[in-house]
């Protein structure tokens, strides 16, 4: 669906649903996960239903990730870490 | 508005629209009267859509014994109304009656409580709470990991709680099928009493009625005093926290944190005379936030979605009033701080006295004569 920009040296590598991927300086976490290629990066907790990243700025929250093992985060307000580990969000998180 | 009866008139006519209104027009639209609920707009001060949604009745009626029974008598009636509101709207009110406790934060904190419990068991034999100790505590939440200051808490086995706003949703619903008719954006600007009916101006033109039943929370005092009903009111902001949604762990609310039906874990409920200033502080909202973590630690990881304030209708000794006016016969007043919580008694017994027109002797200890200062010592 999203076409990955060309690999360049200051590429950062991260963990997609435990797939390396390198993405460019600066990309934020719910796009590295449109360029994983997932399906969908969530569970609605209400309805069960498949998610995705939407408005990706801050506004929806569709895209809610766990990110280095914190859950709830919006994907689309952090950028990327070398080594970050992201997956998705399966429902309501336990705490 | 003359297609839909608007100036033809009602048999009663309830002034507020929340949750106090709309319980006791649907318990007298439920019995056959011709009811028409008169509401503010969207903007009006409305405790109903900003209230915890506690079905409370361990900590009511101190130093009242007649409000700790009409408290207990509601929880007793609310799986019926519950159930009957559902199956007559669909509109389900996530109502659940597992009991609640009230956490107490070391043991001068349990100690004082259970003197509190003491205290009000003494006062009438209806009372039904207990203290229990930290085990006897995580036996009632299982799958809740308390903080090493909780010490244990009272329980009451018939607390519970429900969602606030669809107990209204449920009670509009219903009052739309028991042929009441609501008016949003009518507020009242003047009661007169005419040749033994009622004449209220509103905003949408003026309306008859038989009856008049004043439950418009802060509204009421303006009102109150055109037909000679008491109005002892004040306010008190109350704050709210929600978190997202979380997977179930509590399973009994508490006086400060529950789990909503949906999975977010709603906290309160703080107390302050702001007037009618119903914004948030930080500064308040944080000294919540800090003791729902000293309760229950995993809390801290959690995030806040959203946060408000309300502002409580309360009396002089918070208990509710329930008057009729003397000099204008069938005006009624309702005021309480309790709607959720009394809405299965405003339902069935205050509509019913309504109905009868008048409200009768169990009433009277509910009357706001009791604020009168004694004329002689």
């Amino acid at each position: 669906m999203f076409r990955k920009p060309p690999d360049r040296p200051d590429a950062i590598e991260v963990v997609v649903e435990g797939v390396s991927l390198r993405v460019p300086p600066g990309t934020t976490a719910a796009a590295a996960a449109l360029l994983a290629g997932l399906p969908s990066t969530r569970t609605s907790p209400v309805t069960g239903e498949p998610r995705a990243p939407y408005c990706l700025m801050g506004v929806c929250f569709e895209c809610l990730l766990v990110i280095d093992g914190v859950p709830s985060r919006q994907g689309c307000l952090v950028t990327v870490r070398p080594g970050m580990t992201i997956r998705r969000q399966e429902g309501a998180r336990s705490l | 508005m003359n297609e839909d009866g608007f100036a033809s008139g009602c048999d009663v006519a309830v002034v507020g629209g929340g949750i106090v209104g709309s319980a006791i027009a649907y318990g007298l639209a439920s019995r056959g009267l011709k009811v028409t609920v008169l509401d503010e707009g969207d903007r009006a001060l409305r405790a109903a859509r900003t209230n915890f949604g506690l079905v409370w009745v361990q900590s009511k009626g101190d130093g009242m014994p007649a409000y700790m029974r009409w408290t207990r008598r509601s929880a007793d009636l609310w799986p019926a109304f519950a159930a009957e509101l559902e199956s007559l709207t669909g509109v389900g009110t996530e109502y659940r009656k597992d009991g609640g406790l009230v956490y107490c934060l070391g043991e001068a904190d349990l100690a004082a409580q259970g003197r509190k419990i003491a205290g009000l068991a003494a006062q009438a034999d209806v009372f039904d709470s207990e203290m229990v100790d930290r085990a006897a505590l995580e036996r009632l939440q299982p799958d809740a990991r308390f903080g090493p200051d909780v010490a244990g808490a009272s329980y009451c086995p018939h607390d519970g709680h429900c969602n606030p706003l669809y107990l209204l949703r449920a009670l509009h619903a219903g009052l739309a099928l028991r042929g009441a008719r609501y008016r949003p954006a009518a507020p009242v600007s003047s009661i007169e009493r005419r040749e033994g009916r009622f004449v209220l101006a509103t905003a949408q033109g003026p309306l008859e009625a038989g009856r008049i039943v004043l439950a418009a929370g802060h509204g009421i005092p303006r009102l109150a005093e055109m037909v000679g009903l008491p109005a002892p009111i004040k306010a008190e902001r109350g704050q709210i926290l929600v978190t997202e949604r979380l997977q179930p762990f509590l399973r009994l609310p508490g006086s400060g944190i529950r789990q909503t039906g949906d999975g977010t874990v709603v906290i309160g409920s703080s107390k302050e005379k702001t007037g009618f200033d119903d914004r948030t502080s930080v500064a308040v909202g944080g000294r919540m936030a800090a003791r729902a973590i000293r309760i229950l630690p995993a809390l801290a990881s959690a995030k806040l979605n959203r946060t408000w304030g309300g502002i409580r209708v309360l009396t002089p000794d918070n208990h509710p009033v329930y008057a009729q006016s003397a000099t204008h016969p069938g005006a009624f007043v309702a005021i309480c701080h309790s709607g959720v919580t009394l809405a299965a008694v405003h339902a069935s017994e205050f509509a019913a006295a309504v109905a009868a027109g008048s409200l009768g002797e169990s009433f009277e200890p509910f009357h706001a004569r009791r604020f009168d200062v004694p004329k002689a010592a």
